[in-house]
């Protein structure tokens, strides 16, 4: 044993504490598998917040899950599958790549550029359905029961969003009322003056809302000038049917639904990104010529790491998306 | 783990094809191809209205997919059985947590809506929105302490 | 194979992982696991002197009825911030992080654990979620408790700055147990060097092995419990809020699931600390090895199945009240299986009562209590009467601080000698384990009797409760409280020779307790690259080939006895030792 120590060559990409360079593979791969139960564990703490609410509530995912846009979810799922595809044929290429001759580097490379165009073409993908939802009004969070608590505010000419294209996201209000509620500053959305249609605001939620986040806000909600919106806004009858919080058949917590959804692609973006990262960090060692049949370690576990967020969209996608 | 395999002459095995198991390229883009017919066939699915069967299949679907991609772009099926053990441990954890969670939270159901109903009707006519917001913020606020 | 089991190494200054290289700079960045492992060890005992004070704060304003002196809300936050540096930064890494880094590669004959880097990235993660979470705390005034439960952590508005930072920095402590614990399960599985079959294992490794499962599969639960919480608090997604339509009770259960398995992440590394400080201090053959090693396995997996018995009263549903009690019942076997089988080893063993070996007879001792006050708290019955006083808070004490920091110390005094290379004084070892005994006693028995009165747990005074009950009260409190005096002054002192050691300690040999396990082979303190040669393993518990060498004041293995048991041949010697077990 330590005489084939001596004789066993200890390559510069072999770590001093272990014995010989397939050890040292399985240890990465035993340590990538167990990252991955932690990954799975991290993402089934959400999974079980959706079981629940999709247990209890069904009709809250009946309903919300037709605001969501199939096509797009679907041209993701593809997206994330051949980008999975080309990454496991990355790491198949490397395994062959010769570390002299380096035959297989220019394949090599030509596969992880295109994985890291999946994880940018999914991101983009999702940039557009997220800001599409917030156009349509299903804001994350409490902005999602936002309604006119200042006189100031610009609640009457456009606060509503509906059925009106966001231009810009502009610029970080202050709003009086956001720090009466102890929460973060929003973000206005500037529309276009044409639009003056104003939205009822949920009122349980935002009556509990403003009676949870203390007493100045409850009173800004019950000045009369709210009210006055509430009743007048109901003469907007055609755009009622579009926006969300005036559908009648909007379940109650149907926003459970739109923030259970955030938090899980959210997080999944997360991953996307993070593998994104990895992947470019990838790339760079492939230009160097650094991967081939000796070491290749690097890639298959940033493989695996992109395997796990193609896995989780699977889920996402029928549980989300495909609901009927 | 042996150590007598790490003679010389095959040390060389041990760097290269002995580590790691290497996947053809034809038999990654086979999957690929029946993961994305399998992707169309879940959202063809949905068109079919089967009740609660919807979901199943769906569900079916998508641990077919995941499976195909855990077994051969994962090299699960050539992989050492722990690593395989290991992730479908966690998938046990996971539907651990749910079977509980969920067993659970169906339990009290029932109070969650009777409250509800005896709150909303507390809160007034909700024609009258001022009234029912003052109704319901003292509600809430006499309640508030019990609460802690 | 060449001869592997080294005789102890002559006294002379050799190149040890101490002087191998020097500068803050080879500490601060080193790879090695035993710096690493000693730098945990400095962190976590830094804590624990932090930790205890606010111990003091709270037993001094509870020694006698009435405001003393301090406030309520002082008195909030001192309980707040004893709490949770002792479970996040004390008892948690104290055991996996600080010894296990320092003696589970040696144990295990391995030079290193796998992942250096991410050893040392693990402890600047402790180190920077540490910094975070007690700023967050001294600042934020955080009056949540450690349980941070819904809706009070989301609408509190005391805590308004103290909440998501506070999140924050238990979610980075959080990660950096993640990383310990896999760096350790891909350890055990793929550095053993040949010849360490996993029933040849000590029994701490199969108890950090365990620790370690339950710190990969439940604490990523508490990261994404915690960053909900956080979005929670930050945004309002009424996941968990009830005004906005949630479930305070679903947070509950994300919190549990985690931070009940946290408790055996607690307790289950002392109980493998036990296993080694009773079978070498007895000079005898673990009694039962693969029952104990299952049992650590069993107990990591019955206890991500009783999360529910911390909701009794909290809204959790009959249906699973009556599920989570009965299974709380089957967590008691595991542990009794290993207590059966340490007082059989202890059983005509030739027991030495060293300092480690006291702490161990300590924890048999505190454990026994602990454990069986767990049932009246499993019952649930009992429970609603005893829920929130004081017996949970002596019930969980005497697990938590009795049972786990007390084996954590034996710990320490039985591989001293190994990390420092130093010994201390004996007698004054002795004196301090009998203070810290005594003096733990003294301050939980009481609380017990307490608790069962009536006495809620929490409460800053109770001058205002009935005459008789405050009566009552205050004789248990006062005990309580000198009690922890009498602790206080058994730990100073256990720190005043540990520290007087390092300068003026004797040289330790590289075995001066007769330990048949790796780490006892190798030089004290051990060289840079643990062994020089892979070595090769016995049983680690046949201490018959050990004999006492007088010049080097320690054990060594008497090589005639150990080929003979290695090769038996014809000379069948089984006596006293069990067989090999994977062979």
């Amino acid at each position: 044993m330590a005489h084939d120590a001596e004789h066993h060559d200890h390559p510069d990409h072999l770590a001093h504490h272990f014995d010989t360079p397939k050890q040292q593979f399985e240890a990465g791969k035993l340590g990538m598998w167990l990252f991955i139960a932690t990954e799975i564990l991290l993402f089934g703490g959400l999974f079980v917040g959706y079981s629940v609410w999709r247990g209890n509530h069904p009709e809250l995912f009946e309903y919300s899950s037709h605001f969501l846009d199939t096509t797009m979810g679907g041209i993701n799922t593809a997206v994330l599958i051949a980008s999975s595809l080309t990454m496991a044929a990355a790491v198949t290429v490397a395994q062959r790549n010769d570390p002299v001759k380096q035959d297989k580097r220019p394949i090599l490379i030509l596969l992880l550029v295109l994985t890291l165009c999946g994880a940018a073409g999914f991101m983009v993908i999702k940039y557009f359905e997220w800001t599409h939802k917030f156009a349509e009004g299903w804001y994350p969070g409490v902005k999602y029961y936002e309604k006119p608590s200042d006189k100031s505010h610009t609640w009457d000419s456009h606060a509503g969003v509906i059925g009106v294209e966001m231009t810009t996201i502009d610029t970080v209000d202050g709003a009086p009322t956001r720090g009466d509620l102890g929460l973060p500053d929003t973000v206005t959305v500037e529309l276009p003056a044409a639009a003056p249609v104003a939205v009822a605001p949920d009122h349980f939620l935002a009556d509990k809302l403003a009676a949870v986040y203390g007493n100045d806000d409850a009173a800004h909600a019950g000045d009369p000038h709210g009210a006055d919106v509430t009743t007048h806004d109901a003469k907007h009858d055609e755009h009622e049917q579009t926006h969300p919080l005036q559908d009648p058949h909007r379940p109650r917590d149907a926003h459970i639904f739109f923030n259970i959804y955030y938090m899980m692609t959210g997080l999944h973006g997360i991953h996307v990104i993070i593998g994104g990262i990895v992947i470019t960090w990838l790339l760079i060692k492939s230009f160097r010529g650094q991967f081939h049949r000796d070491y290749f370690t690097p890639v298959d576990l940033g493989g695996l790491y992109w395997h796990v967020v193609d896995l989780i969209w699977i889920f996402l996608f029928p549980l989300f998306y495909l609901i009927h | 783990m042996a150590d007598n395999e790490h003679n010389p002459l095959h040390a060389h095995d041990d760097h290269g094809h002995g580590v790691g198991h290497i996947v053809p390229i034809k038999l990654l883009v086979v999957v690929g191809v029946v993961l994305l017919i399998l992707t169309w066939i879940t959202v063809a699915a949905t068109y079919f209205d089967l009740g609660d069967g919807n979901i199943y299949i769906a569900l079916a679907i998508a641990v077919i997919k995941a499976s195909l991609v855990a077994l051969f772009f994962m090299h699960l099926r050539w992989d050492r059985p722990f690593n395989g053990f290991i992730f479908v441990g966690s998938i046990a954890f996971v539907a651990l947590f749910i079977a509980f969670a969920l067993t659970d939270s169906s339990q009290y159901q029932p109070d969650i809506k009777e409250y509800r109903i005896t709150s909303d009707l507390k809160g007034g006519d909700s024609v009258d929105a001022q009234k029912k917001l003052e109704e319901t913020a003292a509600q809430l606020q006499t309640d508030a302490p019990s609460a802690e | 194979m060449s001869a592997i089991d080294t005789q102890p190494q002559t006294p002379v200054v050799v190149d040890n992982y101490l002087n191998h290289t020097k500068g803050v700079l080879s500490w601060a960045l080193t790879l090695d696991h035993k710096r690493i492992g000693v730098m945990y060890t400095i962190s976590v005992l830094l804590s624990f002197f932090l930790g205890g004070m606010f111990a003091l704060l709270v037993r001094t304003e509870l020694i006698a009825p009435g405001e003393g002196f301090l406030t309520q809300d002082q008195y909030n936050q001192a309980f707040s911030l004893h709490g949770a540096i002792m479970v996040f930064l004390v008892i948690i890494p104290s055991v996996p992080a600080a010894l296990g880094n320092f003696i589970m590669p040696i144990m295990l004959g391995a030079k290193d654990v796998a992942f250096p880097r991410l050893n040392l990235f693990s402890y600047y993660l402790w180190v920077f979620g540490a910094i975070f979470f007690v700023v967050a705390m001294f600042t934020g005034s955080l009056d949540t408790g450690w349980t941070f439960y819904t809706p009070y952590s989301i609408d509190t508005d005391s805590a308004m700055s103290g909440v998501i930072p506070a999140l924050t920095g238990a979610f980075i402590l959080g990660f950096s147990s993640i990383f310990t614990g896999m760096n350790f399960i891909v350890t055990i599985h793929r550095l053993r060097p040949p010849g360490m079959t996993w029933f040849r294992m000590p029994l701490f490794l199969w108890a950090i092995y365990a620790t370690a499962l339950i710190q990969v599969l439940a604490t990523p639960v508490l990261g994404i419990t915690l960053l909900l919480l956080i979005m929670e608090r930050a945004f309002g997604i009424g996941i968990f809020n009830p005004a906005l339509g949630g479930d305070p009770v679903l947070y509950q259960h994300f919190f549990w699931f985690y931070s009940h398995p946290a408790v055996y992440i607690m307790i289950l590394p002392g109980m493998g600390i036990i296993s080694e400080l009773i079978a070498v201090h007895s000079h005898k053959h673990i009694c039962g090895y693969k029952f104990i090693a299952f049992s650590s396995v069993a107990i990591a997996i019955f206890g991500f199945l009783v999360w529910g018995h911390h909701m009794f009263v909290s809204g959790q549903s009959p249906l699973l009240n009556a599920i989570f009690s009965a299974i709380t019942f089957s967590v008691s076997i595991p542990s009794a299986v290993k207590m059966f089988n340490w007082l059989a080893t202890l059983y005509k063993g030739s027991i030495s009562l060293n300092t480690p070996m006291l702490y161990a007879l300590s924890f048999m001792f505190i454990f026994a209590i602990g454990g069986l006050t767990g049932l009246h708290l499993g019952t649930l019955a009992t429970d609603v009467h005893l829920h929130d006083t004081y017996f949970v808070v002596a019930h969980f004490h005497y697990v938590m601080m009795g049972s786990a920091l007390i084996a954590m110390i034996g710990g320490l005094h039985h591989w001293w000698p190994k990390i420092t290379g130093k010994m201390y004084n004996e007698n004054l070892g002795r004196l301090g384990c009998i203070l810290v005994f005594v003096g733990f006693n003294t301050t939980f028995l009481p609380q017990f009797v307490l608790g069962s009165q009536g006495m809620p747990r929490r409460y800053h005074d109770y001058s205002n409760f009935l005459p008789e009950q405050v009566e009552l009260y205050a004789t248990y409190h006062m005990w309580s409280s000198i009690g922890s005096y009498i602790m206080a002054v058994g730990f100073f002192l256990t720190a005043g020779y540990l520290i007087h050691s390092l300068f003026a300690g004797r040289r330790a040999p590289a075995n001066p307790w007769g330990g048949r396990s790796l780490e006892w082979q190798c030089a004290s303190p051990p060289p840079y690259d643990n062994f020089a040669v892979t070595p090769s393993v016995g049983d680690c518990y046949d201490f018959s080939v050990l004999e006492w060498d007088e010049k080097e004041q320690g054990y060594r293995i008497n090589e005639e006895a150990r080929r003979k048991q290695a090769y038996p041949g014809e000379v069948a010697d089984r006596s006293g030792a069990e067989k090999l077990d994977g062979d």
